[in-house]
């Protein structure tokens, strides 16, 4: 199962043209074609218009410090399922141009945005290359193997001071206010004025049509603090009278560099920090890493572990998808009520998370070649109990509720539109993707674990819009409800761990793209190690982060309410989005 | 027939408007402050009221509940606490967030280090509270505790000494019965074989 994961299943067709322009990746490990800067755009071109890789899933970067390059590393999909395509562009690291294939593929935006940021590559091309994440007076890119942070200790985990000679102190007296930052030379808070924000503005402002009335156009700022942005998220509208003729979201206000303090932790050290990514869906999150760590280290998990794997996976989409629904109610102005009554099933689906992992969110329950504990039969009827009797029934209720509600299908149907092919070439996944008509579910696309066996079906609709979107999140939920169904009948007895827990994996040199489908979409982790105990490179390939590529698109033409509604339907976790 | 679907909706927020009264009714003064009345909250049947009314009322702890580590410690018989933990380190390397500074011991004849910690500190302001540690200690020596009440009005008592970690053998069998009794299996288990 494991050689399906890592040989990318391309057709000869694709190898033959690609053996004449690009030059096969040969490093142990390592699989994919290296394609010259300069023809990348060609390439890219001819695999999305003639070979049929039309989606791209992953843009991410790797130093290879000291080595003098930095690679640009891509992970093109079929949006009809299959394997990955693995294309990377080596370039010099003190001068690291690409092209950007924002033109190509508008999924690229943000990620290259973000590369930018984290790593320095400049993207020629590309219609908007500013920080994304960082603010614009960040000093350094982060992600640069030489880039230190204020108080840096050592590069990698576990400290030297910790033990056996470890004096403690407290944080605060080695890391004091207003001495933890860095600038950039010649920098003086108090003299700086955000460029930034003209830059911003300037990106939003839609050029007037010169024909038409003389109007002015005004922007209007959302968040970061509002209730209707489920986080610290920001968005620049510009509008005309009342409709939005261009639109901006601003991220990065709950920035912490995971993936850098990924890249400092040991393998299994990251496992807690990937709870923390989309804190609503934490399952899964470590359902992810864990395969995309087996991958490389070539293990497989024994049989029950697979099925406990897949039944926590399951009952966090039901929660996620539950809550989701609520908040989009909350959004529309239907106050509490429905998000309340949604989790009130949540609760009930985290107190077997409590039980079986030691927490309700923050659950750190996977581990690689298994799980932590196995699931004791009381919990087991628990789950019996929530899968064959209330979680039916709640959700019926719910479709009671709302689906029929007179008011929600004015608010929502119609809103927010994004069809199939711009669904696509924005690289969006999850319900979304599937509201838009296209039946893609990695769990049927690109099965991992066991979904292979499972029954189930990929709910599609038709019209691309928030009202769809909320009836696909509803069908999924019962979809789950069906995937539990035949867990719960086939779950065998036996281990839940290969091999003997050991907390210094030794995971050999190589990389490995792992992707679930979360609840938000596709999941992906990007791992790199040269066999260290720390990884070379930790990319997370974040579901809500990249959806957010198609807001301008849903919003544009709009209304601001509808803006509330359609974030409300993208069902953005902002600690996912902004890592 | 316009708004007909709107009144489904309100039938099914009045359907529970009713129940909260109705369920409340049915289990009288027992559906509050009371052990039964907490546990048919958590019930996959429970309708009505659902909150937890803290601090009044406390969630029920399932045993593998996980806050802030401990350390055991055993009374020897001239009553003097006797700490499982040999300093080897490994909760220190494992920790995500590097909270715990473990000081090793040395022998003041010999120089040289001693199996048992000098100092044991851990800043529960950055734990981040994931289990590693007392999942992989090879001794049993550290383990999750139940007690999430910890608010202080100053920071510098969330830096916890050996002295605050440490709690009795005693203490951590009334809070994990069933792992209690399965590590200390295993504890006989293994040291059958060396005196047979």
């Amino acid at each position: 199962m494991t050689d399906q994961f890592t040989t990318p299943i391309s057709t000869d067709v694709t190898m033959d043209y690609l053996s004449m322009v690009a030059a096969k990746e040969t490093r142990q490990g390592f699989s994919g074609w290296v394609i010259p800067a300069e023809k990348s755009l060609e390439v890219f071109d001819t695999l999305n218009k003639k070979q049929g890789y039309d989606f791209l899933s992953s843009v991410t970067g790797v130093d290879n410090f000291p080595d003098p390059t930095i690679e640009v590393v891509y992970h093109l999909f079929k949006s009809t399922g299959g394997g990955p395509l693995v294309l990377r562009v080596v370039v010099d690291r003190d001068d690291p141009v690409v092209p950007s294939l924002v033109q190509l593929y508008k999924g690229a935006e943000f990620q290259e945005r973000e590369i930018w940021d984290l790593f320095g590559v400049h993207f020629s091309g590309h219609p908007d290359l500013r920080r994304i994440l960082l603010w614009e007076g960040f000093d350094g890119h982060p992600l640069r193997k030489d880039w230190k942070e204020p108080f840096y200790e050592e590069d990698v985990k576990p400290y030297k001071s910790r033990w056996p000679e470890g004096k403690a102190d407290l944080i605060e007296k080695k890391n004091p206010f207003e001495d933890n930052v860095q600038f950039p030379q010649g920098f003086t808070p108090t003299n700086w004025t955000a460029t930034g924000e003209s830059a911003l503005i300037d990106e939003v402002f839609v050029p007037d049509d010169k024909e038409a009335l003389d109007t002015d156009q005004l922007i209007i700022n959302l968040g970061p603090q509002h209730p209707s942005t489920h986080g610290v998220f920001r968005m620049l509208a510009a509008t005309e009278g009342e409709k939005i003729v261009g639109l901006k979201p601003v991220v990065g206000y709950l920035h912490r560099n995971h993936e850098k303090i990924g890249e400092r932790n040991t393998f299994l050290q990251n496992m807690p920090y990937t709870d923390r990514l989309d804190y609503i869906s934490s399952m899964s999150n470590n359902f992810g890493y864990a395969i995309t760590v087996e991958k490389l280290m070539g293990i497989v998990p024994p049989e029950r572990a697979e099925y406990l794997r897949v039944m926590m996976a399951e009952l966090t989409r039901i929660s996620s998808h539950i809550m989701a629904t609520g908040f989009l109610l909350n959004d529309l102005g239907a106050y509490f009520t429905p998000s309340l009554y949604s989790l009130e099933e949540r609760e009930l689906i985290l107190d077997i998370f409590e039980e079986v992992s030691g927490s309700r969110m923050m659950c750190n329950y996977f581990r690689f070649g298994g799980v932590v504990r196995d699931v004791t039969p009381e919990v087991m009827k628990k789950v019996h109990d929530l899968v064959t009797d209330r979680l039916p029934r709640k959700i019926d209720e719910i479709d009671r509720y709302l689906t029929g509600n007179e008011i929600v299908k004015v608010r929502t149907q119609g809103v927010g539109v994004l069809t199939d092919e711009q669904a696509i070439n924005d690289s969006i996944t999850g319900p979304i993707l599937r509201a838009s008509g296209v039946p893609y579910d990695i769990r049927r696309a690109d099965p991992y674990s066991i979904y292979e066996r499972l029954n189930f079906d990929v709910i599609t609709k038709t019209h691309g819009d928030v009202y769809d979107r909320y009836l696909v999140r509803l069908e999924e939920m019962r979809q789950s409800l069906r995937i539990l169904d035949q867990v719960l009948d086939h779950i065998p007895e036996g281990p839940i761990m290969t091999g003997k827990p050991v907390y210094q994996v030794r995971v050999p040199a190589g990389e490995a793209y792992g992707r679930v489908e979360g609840p938000k979409g596709e999941l992906g982790f990007y791992v790199v190690s040269d066999g260290k105990p720390n990884p070379k490179r930790y990319h997370v390939r974040a579901p809500s982060f990249i959806n957010l590529t198609g807001l301008e698109r849903m919003c544009v033409g709009g209304k601001i309410a509808d803006t509330v509604a359609i974030v409300g339907s993208i069902d953005m976790v902002l600690g996912e989005v902004d890592r | 027939m316009i708004g007909f679907g709107i009144l489904k909706g309100l039938a099914v927020t009045l359907k529970r408007f009713f129940q909260t009264y109705l369920v409340t009714n049915k289990l009288g003064k027992k559906h509050f402050n009371s052990p039964e009345g907490i546990q048919s909250r958590y019930d996959a049947k429970t309708e009505g009221i659902f909150t937890i009314q803290y601090p009044e009322e406390k969630q029920v702890l399932p045993e593998e509940f996980r806050f802030i580590p401990f350390l055991i410690y055993t009374l020897n018989p001239a009553g003097e606490k006797e700490f499982r933990c040999t300093a080897c380190g490994i909760c220190a390397k494992v920790c995500p967030p590097q909270c715990i500074w473990i000081m090793r011991k040395t022998d003041p004849e010999t120089g040289k280090p001693s199996p048992h910690p000098a100092m044991f500190t851990i800043d529960i302001d950055i734990c981040m509270n994931c289990g590693l540690c007392a999942e992989y200690c090879p001794f049993d020596a550290i383990k999750m505790d139940h007690d999430y009440e910890l608010s202080t009005l100053n920071r510098e008592k969330n830096l916890y000494s050996m002295e605050q970690l440490g709690k009795s053998i005693d203490y951590y069998a009334k809070i994990r019965p069933d792992n209690y009794r399965r590590e200390e299996e295993a504890r006989a288990a293994k040291k059958q074989p060396v005196t047979n």
